[in-house]
């Protein structure tokens, strides 16, 4: 049976991200089609009618919708090689506990960094700091987030890094400093192909994001 | 079953997220102690230090390992008790769309709902919409189904808990009406089998016990 798939997707968006090094990672074939959010395709609409968003994950003219489950959806289709979530349900639910933190506090938490100023940038600042402080204690000593192997929560957070020049620019600090072991995971998680193909470069994100910013706070 | 296996929930009494984790392990014959926590008021040392993050119920704890987040309890359950009564289905596609529903539940139909009922006064139409719509889009989905599971109650059944016993009451005490019997025929017809199930049953917090306390903490929309 012939395997289609195709991702609809926005070049800088950290939870497309994750589904391109998932489908990399099981060495998926894949078409890869770049939306323009202002003016959506037909086919985005009709595949994801409720939310209207990216990413959109079509195997086989089927949809699947939301990046951690078209990743948990990938693991269990593909399931011949490097498994993206563990094999004991303790740690799959730890696995999944950690993607639903990234998903719940991250996106609002740097949004606010770069799309507002002032106080409320200062707030959203140190909320963002202290969920990236969060996530490096829970990562401690270990390679990845679940261990030795490469899995969903690093798969889930990895594509924010592209952002990160972002946040220092326009929140004026450094991420390195303030979670140094943290910045020692993204590099190493880059060194992986299926990572390195899927992450635009940061230079470009920073470029997208100012033109973002421009609009959010009018200088 | 293993003998000397410890499961301890921690929960809350009129949590619709509490309940989710208590009707599966019912569903599934799974033995449990519950522990009722002062969530709003002291949180206990144990609540503390089983769910340092989020420090909400539920919480469940297994063999004194603990997992927070309801849905993602309720996957855990699943992994770990392979029973003949199963709640996500087999097939990866359908295990997907089911996950799909009962996140589209818990963070857009839920959330609406809520702030239609107790919102800032403000937001109220504007969430009465979503609302409307997010239940529309379910009475499409359930269709002709006896439950979003098929023939028995699955993991979409679970999480739309709220919908299915929570909103008829939430209604009645916030005066506040998006879902009626003529509008949406399926999903009144899923509620009365769902919250009939004798498992279900079982779990759920007493009407007038939750009305009171919504009646207590909410107010109503005419007593602003």
């Amino acid at each position: 049976m012939a395997n289609e798939v195709v991702l609809l997707d926005f070049w800088p968006s950290m939870f497309g991200m994750r589904t391109r090094i998932a489908l990399r990672e099981k060495g998926v074939e894949f078409e890869y089609r770049e939306e323009d959010l202002r003016n959506k395709s037909p086919l985005l609409l009709q595949m994801n009618p409720i939310h209207k968003k990216i990413p959109v994950l079509i195997h086989n003219g089927k949809p699947v919708n939301e990046s951690i489950i078209q990743v948990q959806y990938i693991d269990e289709v593909w399931s011949h090689k490097n498994p993206i979530l563990p094999s004991d349900p303790y740690q799959r639910a730890q696995a999944r506990f950690w993607a639903d933190f990234i998903d719940k506090k991250m996106y609002e938490a740097q949004r606010k960094v770069w799309a507002t100023k002032g106080e409320e940038q200062e707030t959203g600042k140190k909320d963002f700091i202290e969920i990236l402080k969060t996530l490096e204690s829970e990562l401690g000593d270990k390679p990845y987030f679940g261990g030795d192997e490469f899995g969903l929560v690093d798969i889930a957070l990895i594509g924010f890094s592209t952002w990160f020049p972002s946040y220092e620019k326009f929140g004026n600090f450094s991420i390195e400093q303030e979670c140094p072991k943290l910045i020692a995971w993204v590099k190493k998680c880059l060194q992986r192909e299926t990572v390195a193909k899927s992450l635009p470069d940061p230079e470009k994100v920073t470029e997208f994001v100012s033109m973002l910013r421009s609009k959010f706070v009018p200088e | 079953m293993n003998q000397g296996e410890q499961v301890k929930v921690l929960g809350l009494w009129g949590s619709p997220f509490s309940k989710r984790v208590e009707m599966v392990l019912k569903l599934k014959g799974i033995p449990y102690e519950y522990i009722e926590e002062d969530v709003y008021g002291n949180k206990s040392p144990m609540l503390l230090k089983y769910n340092p993050i989020h420090k909400k119920v539920p919480v469940l704890v297994h063999n004194g390992r603990s997992i927070a987040e309801s849905l993602v309890i309720v996957e855990y359950i699943e992994d770990t008790w392979k029973t003949s009564q199963t709640i996500l289905p087999q097939d990866p596609y359908e295990r997907a769309m089911a996950r799909f529903w009962a996140k589209y539940v818990d963070e857009k139909v839920m959330v609406a709902i809520w702030k239609a009922c107790w919102g800032p006064r403000s937001e109220r139409e504007k969430e009465t919409k979503e609302a409307y719509e997010g239940l529309k889009y379910l009475e499409k989905e359930l269709g002709d189904k006896h439950f979003f599971g098929g023939e028995t109650i699955g993991f979409v059944d679970i999480a739309a808990d709220f919908i299915g016993y929570w909103l008829g009451i939430v209604q009645e005490a916030s005066g506040v009406t998006i879902m009626t019997a003529e509008e949406f025929p399926n999903l009144q017809r899923w509620s009365k089998d769902f919250i009939d199930n004798n498992f279900v049953k079982e779990v759920l917090p007493p009407k007038h016990e939750l009305a009171a306390l919504f009646k207590a903490q909410f107010g109503s929309v005419t007593s602003d």
